[in-house]
């Protein structure tokens, strides 16, 4: 699911926040501040007992290959900056974070001022700091990485004596990606060591090759291969949705041991479900699948009109629908049961919760436990609906986790809410025929254009939902049990005293959601939360505070809360902790659409965010309403369909907000959200053919700007 | 429909851009032809004759479909699209002759009005397209009810003593002959263009002597400089609705001086709306093996399920996605070829993707919109080369 809040608020903080957690004392701020290879793991936490550092050295051997090697570790950092925590947690991730072993913790200024190009010095460190952080995010989550060019003999040699060793390595050639010069670079900031090959294992720096072959005459090699064997995967997921789900496939396809926890916590009126999380079973599908129940009926009546001669009265049958919904959904389950047993992911329906670094306590519904450890973690735990904290609410209300599998028709419904959850949920539940109230407290669909927002109210009021604006729930009471009873809800103005009463059948609320982040244990590895929303604050790479732990999906602070985000987010950040890929999650120009009976498709910026942003006179507004075609012969509205287009003048009329409010909104937005990832302007639109006859022709003959005030009504083909 | 001449678009210059401007544009509702090449002369109902004369003249005549005229009684007993729309009455059970679009599309919806409908096809259906998505869409209305009679044409249609029309048709692989009877025929063999009557012999205009339609250039321009021809009834141009409005305003703009731009056919979306739509942009496959080689194309693909076919055990083996790009890197999209529900939707903004230059991976960078046919093009991972199972599962 998706928060309109989080569509435009730009992700600024996560990069902050990065180097503030990162940093050490003085030297935070630059690139060198952000050193997170570690000289050995855990050292005291896990039963085998890293070397000291001075057996790094292989007795009698000449210490000529690095300074990595040889230097002291450095001094224990400072307790956690920022987290309010007990010390002791703070501190543990930050022995972690120490630096790579005699590296300076601060560069020389010298060397970085001649690194960064004058005038783009800032976003040239910040991408120093982002290949810095993408290489120790290979280093870290490789047992054996190897930095080597695939012509260099010394590094053919490495290579074959780990493949004769039966290790596998991870190998990234310098001369076959675009930034390898960087590469090397940053690399010897790291290490201290210019060449290639340099070697990783286990996250200690090995050094070239001479080194490496001495470590494995020593034994010192198989030593730090061994110490693998601590965690028991390479990678737990906790949270059996989209996103989750994506990530655990992706790095198991790239040969990682991956196991996914997921538990569904009984929704208060008892619903639970199967794998897939909230889009599979509470959400987008179910959703569309009652819209599309609802568009049928709709249909139907159309069909009247185009010659259908029909004479049984027709009713709708919720029983029906909800069971082939729920069919439906529960071959979805199977169906990713089966896609993690075919993948070799462990799959452990119990709730997972953190007892230690890299520790999960797994509960199953017996309430049996059982412990597992891994190197990394992703928490992709979702959220669940919010409830009033009103007099009734859990005891009578439902929420969408419970609508699409009520056993009975909900009758009479008084919707809570004014999110696309509720907009959604109240339109299906009219369109098949049952009479409903939203009650909103202010704006509908918060962070959507408002424009486009009241638009889609306005349909829904003129097609027999009624609203009541301004009004909100304080007491619900049970009248009557059964299936459906009867409720009466009490409201209260939020302008004045005034209070309204009504009886209903079923109450859903709707009203927002929370991330299920507090009870999972995150506390116990300092995981920072933000305490007031519980969601959690990630960089740009989908990083947490604590860096062996990612987060994706709709916790993410800031960020959206729509499926294919956290299915692409999930799917990128796997490829990247394991095949040394480079691309992150793209949050900008997503697209969208609210599935309201009549649907909203929107990409880019609402007007109001736009005009924020650029100011209004920089802004032309292209708009129009417009009648499909299938509408004229079924006698439905006339100009009520709407299509507006936001372009920035002075970016040569491109397009930044895309919003079209019509029939199949959802496909058409789909592609126009391609071509804006592709620079789409107000003169390419023009420049391009229409299909006729579609409703998306439309946006290939917007003329009427906004500000010229002119009529936009329709007037034939 | 009478063919007129889209005439006299002379000094006052219409771009059409405003509504005001349509007052300024005389109609006169009068059958035109060619009298000189500055000259053209109206023939209303009643046989008044008019003389226009205009610096500039634009031929906007269309085309109407072909009667196959050597088929006996394919003129008293058949009719074409421009009836079927018009019928006071149900056809009741049909033979749609040809393979066209125009074919396809009224067959496939007479077939949903529960209509017994046959399409009798002589070689391939929808020539010009994409020929493996061309077959889904054929299977698919088989699959709905519609029958085919592929590789077959008629010889002759005789009406019985009971109203209902015989048609003998003869196999062309058997060469044996074959009958059935039917309450409507409609052809739908093509469309040819509306220049015999314009006397363009006198202005001077060529034609191809094949298709009778007016040879033109980038520009519009006939043999004739100050002669145009837009739409159906010039050569080589897609018979489209939105193509013919664009190259008449660029070429109102160009003859005004207010720009010079031409009108670019390439990348002319379309969608052909039979049962299950099939939307398209672009080059087919079989052009873009043509035009850069088989080894220079990367043909990504998809078979997937429309989450409202679920639901409704609605059969998707169809439902099928398709996008034609060239191998290397950044892999250019060349095409586009979508077919299932909602065909035009979902193509209209990929078009302008395409149009701006888009690469593969642009498209799969975008973000899909869930649940929607239309997200299944931006998680088109599996190309033909790679031999893997294009069937998508899942969500």
């Amino acid at each position: 699911m998706k928060s309109p809040g989080g569509q435009e608020r730009p992700s600024s903080h996560a990069r902050g926040g990065a180097g503030r957690r990162r940093g050490r004392g003085g030297a935070s701020g630059g690139p060198a501040g952000l050193v997170g290879v570690r000289s050995y793991p855990f050292a005291g936490q896990f039963p085998a007992p890293p070397p000291a550092s001075g057996s790094l050295n292989c007795p009698g051997q000449a210490r000529s290959d690095t300074a990595a090697l040889a230097q002291p570790p450095p001094p224990p950092p400072p307790p956690a900056q920022t987290s309010p925590g007990p010390v002791k947690m703070g501190a543990v991730p930050n022995r972690r974070l120490g630096s790579v072993r005699g590296v300076p913790m601060s560069s020389p200024p010298g060397r970085r001022a001649r690194l960064s190009s004058p005038g783009t010095g800032r976003s040239s460190s910040e991408a120093r700091e982002e290949l810095r952080r993408r290489l120790l995010g290979l280093i870290e989550s490789n047992r054996v990485m190897i930095f080597s060019k695939s012509y260099c003999p010394h590094s053919a040699r490495v290579k074959e004596l780990f493949s004769s060793l039966g290790v596998e390595c991870n190998i990234l050639e310098l001369d076959r990606v675009d930034d390898g010069a960087n590469v090397q670079e940053v690399l010897s900031e790291i290490t201290n060591q210019k060449t290639v090959p340099n070697i990783f294992v286990n996250k200690v720096h090995m050094g070239g090759c001479d080194r490496t072959f001495q470590a494995h005459q020593c034994g010192l090699l198989q030593k730090l291969l061994q110490e693998d064997a601590a965690f028991e995967y390479d990678l737990i997921v906790i949270g059996g949705g989209s996103g989750g789900l994506a990530c655990a496939q992706e790095a198991a396809i790239l040969g990682k041991k991956v196991m996914v926890l997921d538990f569904v916590v009984p929704s208060p009126q008892g619903t639970s479900w199967g794998l897939g999380g909230t889009c599979v079973n509470v959400g987008c599908v179910p959703k569309k699948l009652m819209h599309q129940a609802a568009l049928l009926g709709q249909a139907l009546s159309d069909a009247r009109k185009f010659g259908w001669e029909y004479s049984q009265q027709v009713k709708h049958n919720w029983e029906t629908m909800t069971e082939a919904i729920q069919n439906h959904i529960g071959s979805l389950n199977w169906g990713y049961r089966l896609s993690l047993r075919e993948k070799a992911v462990a799959y452990v329906n119990s709730y997972g919760e953190f007892v230690e670094h890299h520790k999960i306590k797994a509960t199953n519904r017996k309430g049996q436990e059982t412990y597992y450890t891994a190197a990394k973690f992703v928490l992709a735990t979702g959220e669940r609906p919010r409830y009033l904290g009103i007099q009734g609410d859990k005891e009578y209300c439902i929420t969408s986790d419970d609508l699409f599998s009520l056993p009975y028709c909900p009758g009479k419904t008084l919707v809570v809410g004014a999110s696309y959850v509720a907009l959604e949920c109240a339109g299906f539940l009219a369109g098949i025929g049952l009479d409903v109230t939203v009650m909103v407290r202010s704006v509908l669909l918060r962070g959507f254009d408002q424009e486009m927002a009241e638009k889609v109210g306005s349909y829904m009021e003129q097609h027999g939902v009624k609203f009541l604006r301004k009004f909100v729930p304080v007491m619900v009471q049970q009248l009557e049990k059964g299936s459906p009873g009867k409720l009466k809800v009490v409201a209260k103005s939020t302008e004045g005293p005034e209070t309204i009463e009504e009886v209903y059948n079923t109450v859903l609320l709707a009203i927002g959601r929370d991330s299920c982040t507090r009870k999972i244990g995150l506390e116990k590895i300092g995981v920072k939360i933000n305490e007031k929303s519980g969601k959690i604050p990630v960089n740009d790479v989908e990083q947490t505070n604590v860096p062996y732990v990612y987060a994706v999906g709709d916790i993410l602070e800031g960020k959206l809360e729509l499926t294919p985000v956290a299915i692409q987010a999930g799917k990128l950040l796997a490829r990247r902790l394991f095949a040394g890929c480079l691309e992150k999650c793209d949050y900008v120009n997503v697209p969208t659409t609210v599935f309201a009976p009549l649907e909203y498709g929107c990409c880019g910026l609402s007007e109001e965010k736009a005009i924020e942003v650029y100011k209004k006179e920089n802004l032309e507004v292209y708009h129009t309403l417009f009648w499909p075609l299938e509408w004229t012969v079924a006698s439905r509205d006339n100009n009520t369909c709407y299509a507006k287009i936001i372009c920035n003048k002075f970016d040569n009329y491109r397009v930044i907000g895309f919003h079209v409010l019509g029939p199949n909104a959802g496909e058409i937005t789909q592609g126009f959200a391609a071509a804006m990832k592709c620079g789409l302007t107000k003169q390419l639109l023009d420049d391009t053919i229409g299909i006729h006859p579609t409703c998306g022709e439309v946006f290939t003959t917007l003329e009427i700007t906004k500000s010229s005030g002119l009529d936009i009504t329709q007037k034939g083909c | 429909m009478p063919p007129t001449t889209a005439g006299p678009s002379s000094r006052s210059c219409m771009t059409g851009e405003e509504p005001t401007h349509s007052q300024k544009v005389k109609y006169f509702n009068i059958k035109a032809g060619f009298v000189n090449e500055h000259t053209v002369c109206g023939v209303a109902k009643d046989g008044k004759e008019t003389l226009l004369s205009a610096e500039h003249i634009v031929i906007a005549t269309g085309g109407r479909p072909r009667y196959p005229t050597h088929i006996e009684g394919a003129l008293e007993y058949g009719i074409t699209s421009d009836d079927i729309f018009w019928l006071k009455e149900s056809p009741g059970k049909t033979l749609v002759v040809g393979a066209s679009y125009v074919a396809l599309e009224c067959a496939g919806f007479l077939t949903g009005l529960g209509l017994d409908t046959t399409v009798m096809i002589r070689s391939i259906p929808l020539r010009g397209f994409d020929q493996q998505m061309s077959s889904l869409v054929t299977e698919y209305m088989a699959s709905q009810g519609t029958r085919f009679l592929r590789g077959c044409t008629p010889s002759r249609v005789r009406r019985r003593p009971d109203g209902q029309l015989q048609v003998t048709w003869e196999d062309l692989t058997s060469g044996k002959e074959d009958m059935g009877t039917f309450n409507t025929v409609l052809w739908a063999t093509g469309r040819i263009p509306e220049t015999r009557s314009l006397n363009l012999e006198k202005a001077g205009v060529n034609v191809n002597p094949n298709s009778q339609k007016i040879l033109v250039d980038a520009q519009e321009t006939t043999s004739i400089p100050h002669i145009y021809a837009i739409g159906d009834v010039a050569e080589g141009r897609p018979e489209l609705t939105p193509t013919a409005i664009m190259a008449g305003k660029l070429l109102a703009q160009r003859l005004c001086g207010q720009s010079s731009d031409v009108m670019d056919y390439d990348n002319v979306p379309t969608t052909v709306f039979t049962p299950l739509e099939y939307g398209c942009v672009g080059l087919s496959e079989e052009e873009a093996v043509a035009r850069h080689g088989e080894e220079h194309v990367e043909v990504y693909h998809a078979y997937y399920k429309p989450l409202e076919f679920t639901v409704a055990e609605r059969d998707a083996s169809q439902c099928y996605i398709k996008m034609v790009c060239l191998r290397k890197p950044p892999q250019l999209v060349l095409g586009l070829h979508f077919l299932g529900p909602n065909a035009g939707e979902v193509t209209q903004g990929f078009a302008l993707g395409i149009k701006c230059g888009a690469s593969y991976v642009q498209v799969m960078r975008t973000v899909g919109i869930h649940p929607t046919c239309a997200e299944e093009v931006a998680k088109l991972r599996i190309s033909k080369r790679s031999g893997l199972d294009p069937t998508v599962t899942g969500c």
